[in-house]
């Protein structure tokens, strides 16, 4: 089928005859020339179209979605520890603040820092000991050491990832290192003082 | 090769000149299926399917590609994760039952693409290589769809599996290794599994390629039609672009409208409940068949139930089976006629509607009953006459038949014969 | 070569095959096959409707809402649906809370393994859960139910005509076939593909659940309702495909007449 402006060569003679209704002599399109175009037209919608299943196929699946949130049980936490839990298939940190951390990150100006938050902003009111964030490093994904028994905090005291060195502080925000932002803080709420509901 | 008369290609612009210097591709394709391609002007609908059968196999290998995206290929998780691309990948259900029944639709095409060969004796001189190759793709499709079909892990398709590698088990003394190669094991499971998988993932590719192969042979000597009369001038042909892509398109949506009819609105009367139940060695379904496109060759199978001689029945329908198919390879040199197209040929046209086509129809009725009489025994006629048919009937109705006057050429054949003689073409023995 | 053996191997094969065919034809004169009691009185599943038939049937949701409740107080002791998750529900018009809900009180739980302790427990079922397995220690392997009415012929009308099918069997049977008398522990039932099952009726009468609906619970009004939502569980997704189909069609039906009228438009001179 012919499309409008295609090259002349593709067109037999018998075409040829149509050839000079071409939209530019002005007198508009000859009923046969309309065919022609939509039925093309209809032919590129339908492929247009089909498009929209084979792409949204890879967007997350129903059982995916679904798995959007987890109850977690914080009450064996000792303050100082942490633990890894998993949100969507990543790790999340939860972690009891000792006072000393808390105090470490209250000590610093908050507006000095390269992604400025307080740990208030960090945390739900009157549970500030609890720092629940993302166990995803903000660089490039990797996750930071720290939440583990015994494993290196960093300088500051907090995560420090070691596939870039990033270092977080007892608040998670970054400190030093290529990361862009604090650990990101998933989307919780304390269903009682002892269980807590991630997404 | 082309006609003298074939379209060049010219490219229009800039870009497309250097592309033309660096990578002749869009000549390619102006040549392959495009203006540059002379094709017989009285080509009827049966040719359309050659065009569907392409458009099949890439519908199969995107579709497959997305599936095999959400596959398993673990036999414990395998029919789970069938279901879970039918009730929770986004779109999943419409993929999987595209690819299905993408199966089935491919190959009705393709019987109706090799019947038109049948009756045009479109294998003839000099095409013999196209149909060779096209044969060969048939072959290979079968293998694809059979391998998919275990896929999904359900009743059907382990016992086909079964049933089919125990075919293997009928060559004598190699026979049972080799069936436990071909299964990695002693019943199908995993390694049966995985290894049908990566074949069914590579086989479409290795079509695609055989496909290049048999429309470039076709291009040798071009495109046969139904009078049989090769193409003498420039008026017996038109550019395949426009008036065949235009053929084509239309062709496309009517099959479209067919094949998205079964596909949304009964996208399992094809297939065997069986195989929605997960598959369980210890227990066989009452009633095993394959899916519907080889009944016509598990029905030769099942034909042969008493022993021949020394040779056991199971052999012989092995051999039967397999020899039914590869037959085909040979009909170039067992058809002697001169004629090519069964308008012209009398005693040959009524073979072919009452004697091949009956008897396929039988087959393919009888290879999807159970194996009961009085199948069984209909299967057996049926099975003689085909046999009879492709190898003694028509070599015998070839040097027999006396074919009826052939136009003297295509155009004559289309417009009458005033119109033609004015052409004073040098007439040629068909 | 080829005209010389090609002839020849025709006639091998003929000859086999009319060896088994004569053979075939001798047997079957002479012994012919033993009618049987499965073959003689099995039935087809009766003339059932349902709501989702057809073209343009489409689920009706109070149906599957009454057959869910068949299903979890009659079925579910037995069989499981481990393809359908609770989440699924919400298809049948059940609110978030109320998913939540039915997957909390759900009978049977989800396993849980302590990989420190190595102890095995059970914790509730929460929406994202797929309906847990069952267990069952009596006679017979109970099917799982999800796919049920896809992997039999006429799958809806099977299962209505399986719950409703139960009887005494014929004395007529009995006549015929003395051998076939059904085995201790199993039941008679027309429907069944070998006529006996291990499955005891399980709808024994009327009124056996309490529709919330008001709508009277027959035997034969459970039977249909419990069927057609397992007709859903098989096939979740049957709305939406015969929407998508309709669409499709109507467009495709426009873009062939299209393609047709352009197709004769370019052949116009050629014939
Ligand atoms: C010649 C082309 C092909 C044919 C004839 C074919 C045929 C089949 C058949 C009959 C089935 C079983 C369908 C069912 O009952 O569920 C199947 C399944 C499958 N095929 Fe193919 N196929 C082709 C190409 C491909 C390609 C190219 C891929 C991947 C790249 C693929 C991937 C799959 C997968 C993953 C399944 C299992 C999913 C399912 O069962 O629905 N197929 N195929
Ligand atoms: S990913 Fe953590 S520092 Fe690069």
């Amino acid at each position: 089928m012919r499309v409008r402006g295609g090259s002349r060569q593709g067109i037999s003679m018998a075409d040829e005859a149509s050839i000079d209704t071409l939209g530019v002599t002005g007198e508009g399109v000859r009923r046969r020339d309309f065919i022609n175009i939509a039925a093309v037209s209809f032919a590129g919608v339908g492929g247009a179209a089909v498009i929209l299943p084979l792409v949204s196929q890879m967007a997350p699946s129903a059982d995916v979605l679904a798995q959007s949130s987890t109850e977690i049980d914080i009450s064996a936490i000792q303050a100082g520890q942490a633990i890894k839990a998993v949100f969507r298939k990543q790790p999340v940190f939860i972690r009891n603040l000792k006072p000393e951390e808390i105090k470490a990150a209250d000590d610093i100006d908050a507006s000095t820092l390269r992604d400025p938050q307080t740990l208030e902003e960090r945390t739900k009111e009157g549970k500030t000991n609890w720092l629940i964030t993302m166990g995803v490093c903000t660089h490039l994904g990797c996750v930071p050491l720290g939440a583990g028994e015994g494993e290196v905090k960093g300088e500051f005291g907090g995560y420090f990832c070691p596939c870039h060195g990033s270092h977080y502080d007892t608040a998670a925000r970054i400190r030093k290192g290529p990361a862009p932002k604090n650990l990101e803080v998933p989307e919780y709420s304390f269903i009682s003082d002892t269980v807590v509901k991630i997404g | 090769m082309s006609y003298t008369w074939a379209q060049e290609y010219k490219p229009g612009n800039g870009l497309t000149q250097w592309l033309d210097e660096k990578l002749p591709l869009p000549r390619f394709v102006f040549n392959a299926v495009g203006a540059g391609y002379p094709v017989p002007r009285n080509l009827n609908y049966m040719w359309n399917f050659g065009v569907l059968a392409g458009f099949c196999l890439v519908l199969q290998i995107v579709t497959g590609v997305i599936l095999a995206m959400h596959y398993a290929a673990n036999a414990g998780v395998a029919f789970d994760s069938v279901e879970h691309i039918m009730r929770d990948v986004n779109w999943g259900w419409m993929m999987r039952y595209a690819h299905a029944n993408g199966a089935s639709a491919f190959f009705v095409v393709v019987y109706l693409h090799i019947f038109r060969g049948f009756f045009y004796s479109s294998y003839k001189a000099p095409r013999e290589m196209i149909w060779l190759l096209g044969v060969t793709i048939f072959l290979l499709m079968m293998a694809t769809a059979f391998m998919g079909y275990v896929l999904p892990w359900g009743q059907m398709s382990f016992w086909g599996a079964k049933v089919i590698t125990g075919l293997f088990g009928a060559i004598p003394l190699v026979g049972e290794p080799i069936q436990i190669w071909l299964l990695g094991g002693f019943a199908p499971d995993n390694a049966a599994l995985n290894r049908f998988f990566s074949l069914h993932f590579l086989l479409p590719f290795v079509i695609a390629g055989v496909i290049i192969l048999h429309i470039w042979a076709l291009h040798i000597p071009g495109s046969s039609n139904p009078t049989g009369v090769e193409v003498k001038t420039e008026s017996d042909t038109v550019p395949f672009h426009p008036y065949y892509t235009a053929k084509d398109g239309f062709g496309l949506g009517i099959f479209l409208l067919i094949y998205c009819a079964i596909l949304f609105f009964a996208p399992n009367a094809l297939g065997h409940p069986d195989n929605y139940i997960p598959a369980n060695p210890l227990s066989t379904p009452a009633h095993i068949v394959p899916e519907w496109y080889f009944y016509p060759f598990y029905a030769i199978l099942r034909a042969f139930t008493y022993d021949f001689f020394f040779i056991p029945a199971k052999l012989m329908g092995v051999l039967a089976m397999f020899g039914s198919i590869l037959v085909w390879f040979f009909l170039p040199w067992l058809d002697t006629s001169p004629v090519r197209s069964g308008h012209y040929r009398p005693l040959f046209r009524k073979f072919f509607w009452f004697g091949l086509i009956p008897t396929m129809a039988v087959l393919f009725y009888c290879g999807g009953a159970p194996a009961a009489e009085p199948y069984v025994m209909i299967s057996q006629l049926a099975s003689i006459y085909y046999f009879a048919h492709f190898l003694i009937i028509l070599p015998l109705v070839s040097s027999i038949e006396k074919p009826e006057p052939l136009p003297f050429s295509i155009t004559e054949g289309v417009l009458g014969k005033d119109e033609s003689a004015v052409l004073n073409a040098q007439p040629t023995a068909a | 070569m080829v005209r010389l053996f090609g002839p020849l191997v025709g006639l091998f094969f003929a000859v086999a095959l009319l060896w088994s065919f004569g053979n075939g034809a001798y047997t079957a004169i002479k012994e012919p096959a033993a009618e049987t009691a499965e073959h003689a009185f099995h039935l087809l599943p009766k003339d059932i409707k349902f709501a989702s038939d057809g073209a343009f049937g489409k689920f009706d949701k109070a149906q599957l809402q009454r057959g869910f409740q068949v299903y979890k107080e009659v079925c579910s002791t037995c069989h499981s649906l481990k393809h359908v998750a609770f989440r699924d529900l919400a298809a049948l018009g059940y609110s978030e809370a109320e998913v939540k809900a039915i997957a909390k009180q759900w009978g049977a739980k989800q396993p849980t393994f302590d990989v420190k302790s190595g102890e095995r427990g059970e914790r509730d079922n929460i929406a994202s859960d797929h309906f847990p397995t069952v267990y069952y220690a009596g006679q017979g392997v109970p099917p799982d139910l999800s796919l049920i009415t896809k992997a039999r012929h006429d799958g809806g009308a099977y299962v209505a005509s399986l719950l409703t099918g139960y009887q005494e069997q014929p004395a007529e049977l009995l006549k015929k076939f003395p051998d076939a008398k059904t085995p201790d522990g199993l039941y008679y039932n027309p429907y069944f593909a070998n006529l006996n099952l291990s499955m005891p009726a399980p709808i024994a009468g009327d009124g056996q659940v309490t529709y919330s609906d008001g709508t009277k619970a027959t035997v034969d009004q459970m039977a249909t309702d419990v069927s057609a939502f397992l007709i859903w569980t098989a096939e979740p997704k049957l709305d939406k495909r015969k929407q998508t189909g309709w669409a499709v069609l109507g467009f495709l039906l426009v873009a062939t007449v299209l393609a047709y009228l352009a197709k004769k438009n370019i052949w116009a001179d050629k014939h």
